[in-house]
């Protein structure tokens, strides 16, 4: 792909998953990340490809999830459970995402 | 474990799930169907097309009561640059008929309508339980599955996996390999509501009809991708789809794209002051014939989005899963019937089916599509739209300058681009994926 600065729009991933219903199970994520030092192109390319937004870097650099607005698409799942490092299993049965119309 | 046998498990309640259950309970199977979300439909995401010949083949008069939205009149293609779109439109009253062909309906709610169709078949629906395993016997034959619910064992003579793209039992089983990023895209999706006479004043549309657009141009930064918008009775569907390698390597982000879309002047106006219910993502497999995993062995078979069954270029994928469950119903009827029992030879008698179907038959003959598509993204998605803006507006801007040179400086312009070779090169190419 030729560099072309990216779209930016200004909008917040974040209103628009609040329109979404969810049932959370707190304190059982079904996305974990394994620990590492530095993140691989494909687990850092998840903090802007994440539909949801649910990877974010820290300020070591490493990558971290929070899985609550995840809307279960598999996206991170296809990139990077191959090279293991992310865990992804769906939520328990009735947990997770809703969706009203999809 | 559950101490009751079933016939069949259906793993998954979408379109493929829910034709397998169907039809394998109206030949008189026992039949248990699970589901993950709180209720058939909760995990599902569609644009949604849905046509009704596949449909009419499961249950014929689904026209009295089912969700639809509207039926298609008229077709758009877009292709665009950022500031215009030139395209092809087709619209016909003949479209207006008593038995239309398309609808535009939405998932979460055609889908529980399925599944009581489902229910009142006979299947016992259990919602909220996630298969988490596949049970075998010591020869290897799958017997069964493993839910996540308290003794959640549960025994049957086949297990049809309608478990979607991104389904985890057959995968982790090694039954077949998760997607590829090249084999699947990822598409996001809002729900814009409008008033209906809104809908109908900016699309042209008279009670029931419906239009849909399918773009494809700049929009997608030379993805290979493909955005639409359909028109339902009260809202608007709009979304966009590029493939995950794509993303993956641009580090575009999916909802920033969506949003640019929605800002195009092309579409702006068709959406203004409509109010956002719902934003959905979920992936759509695009790997065509070449990435069908195996479809049956001892005990099993998979159908739908689990078995990539999806023609990227005609934008079916839900006539497909219904087709596929369908089919595979009538092939373990057939096993069952004979009192044979379901190894994989026996159930081999789906994948015949399927082969002899429309099914299979199309996703052959566009089998070198998605290559061609994938890899020549920039071209197809980035370089014509520009150049196809350029020369419509070459031709159309009066400025008394001779038609010929006109004429020379667009030819010019895709020689520069493409160079005469590459021209030629995308046409045959095209071409031969296409026949």
């Amino acid at each position: 792909m030729t560099a072309m600065p990216r779209i930016e729009t200004g909008v917040r991933v974040e209103d628009k998953l609040f329109q979404n219903r969810y049932m959370v199970d707190t304190g059982r994520p079904h996305i974990t990340v394994k620990p590492h030092d530095k993140p691989s192109p494909n687990l850092l390319a998840l903090t802007r490809v994440c539909p949801a937004k649910c990877y974010e870097q820290n300020e070591r650099g490493q990558v971290e999830i929070t899985a609550d607005g995840c809307m279960e698409c598999g996206t991170c799942r296809v990139l990077c459970e191959p090279s293991g490092e992310i865990e992804w299993n769906y939520p328990r049965g009735g947990f997770g995402v809703l969706f009203k119309f999809g | 474990m559950i101490e009751e046998k079933f016939d069949a498990i259906v793993v998954g309640a979408g379109m493929s799930g829910n034709a397998a259950a169907y039809t394998l309970a109206k030949r008189g199977l026992k039949v248990l169907q699970l589901e993950r979300g709180e209720y058939a439909g909760s995990k599902n995401v569609q644009g949604a097309i849905m046509y009704a010949s596949m449909l009419e083949q499961i249950i014929p008069d689904f026209r009295e009561d089912a969700p639809l939205e509207r039926h298609i009149v008229e077709q758009r293609f877009w292709m665009m640059d950022g500031h215009s779109h030139s395209g092809m439109h087709y619209r016909s009253d003949e479209f207006n008929s008593d038995n239309p062909n398309r609808y535009t309906i939405i998932r979460a709610q055609f889908d529980k309508w399925f599944s009581r169709k489902v229910r009142d078949a006979g299947v016992t629906v259990l919602t909220e339980t996630t298969a988490t395993e596949l049970v075998y016997d010591t020869g290897g034959k799958v017997i069964g599955v493993r839910t996540d619910r308290r003794d959640g064992e549960i025994r049957a003579d086949v297990v049809v996996l309608a478990e979607g793209v991104n389904g985890l039992l057959g995968t982790r089983a090694g039954l077949r390999e998760t997607p590829k990023p090249e084999t699947v895209a990822l598409a996001v999706k809002e729900m814009h509501f409008l008033p209906e006479e809104v809908i109908e004043q900016r699309f042209n549309l008279r009670g029931a009809e419906g239009c849909v657009i399918e773009a494809a141009g700049t929009f997608t930064r030379g993805m290979t991708g493909l955005a639409f918008i359909y028109t339902n009775k009260e809202c608007v569907s709009v979304g966009l789809g590029c493939l995950v390698s794509d993303y993956s390597k641009t580090m575009e982000s999916p909802y920033e794209l969506l949003e640019a879309f929605k800002q195009h002047p092309s579409v702006r106006g068709l959406l203004a002051g409509s109010e956002v219910k719902e934003y959905a993502a979920h992936l759509i497999p695009e790997g065509g014939y070449k990435a069908i995993p195996k479809l049956y062995g001892d005990g099993w078979v998979v159908v739908g989005d689990a078995a990539q069954l999806n023609n990227a270029i005609h934008r079916e994928g839900s006539n497909l899963a219904m087709t596929s469950g369908r089919i595979a119903a009538d092939a373990i009827f057939q096993v069952k019937s004979r009192r044979d029992a379901m190894t994989a030879e026996n159930l081999s008698l789906y994948k015949k089916m399927l082969d002899d179907s429309f099914v299979i038959k199309d996703l052959k003959k566009y089998k070198d599509m998605p290559a061609l598509l994938h890899t020549q993204s920039q071209n197809f998605f980035l370089t014509y739209p520009e150049l196809v803006s350029k020369a419509a507006q070459n031709f159309l801007h009066v400025d008394g300058t001779p038609k010929l040179e006109k004429e020379k400086a667009t030819s010019a312009a895709f020689i520069k681009a493409r160079s005469r070779l590459g021209l030629v090169s995308d046409a045959l190419k095209f071409a031969f994926a296409w026949r």
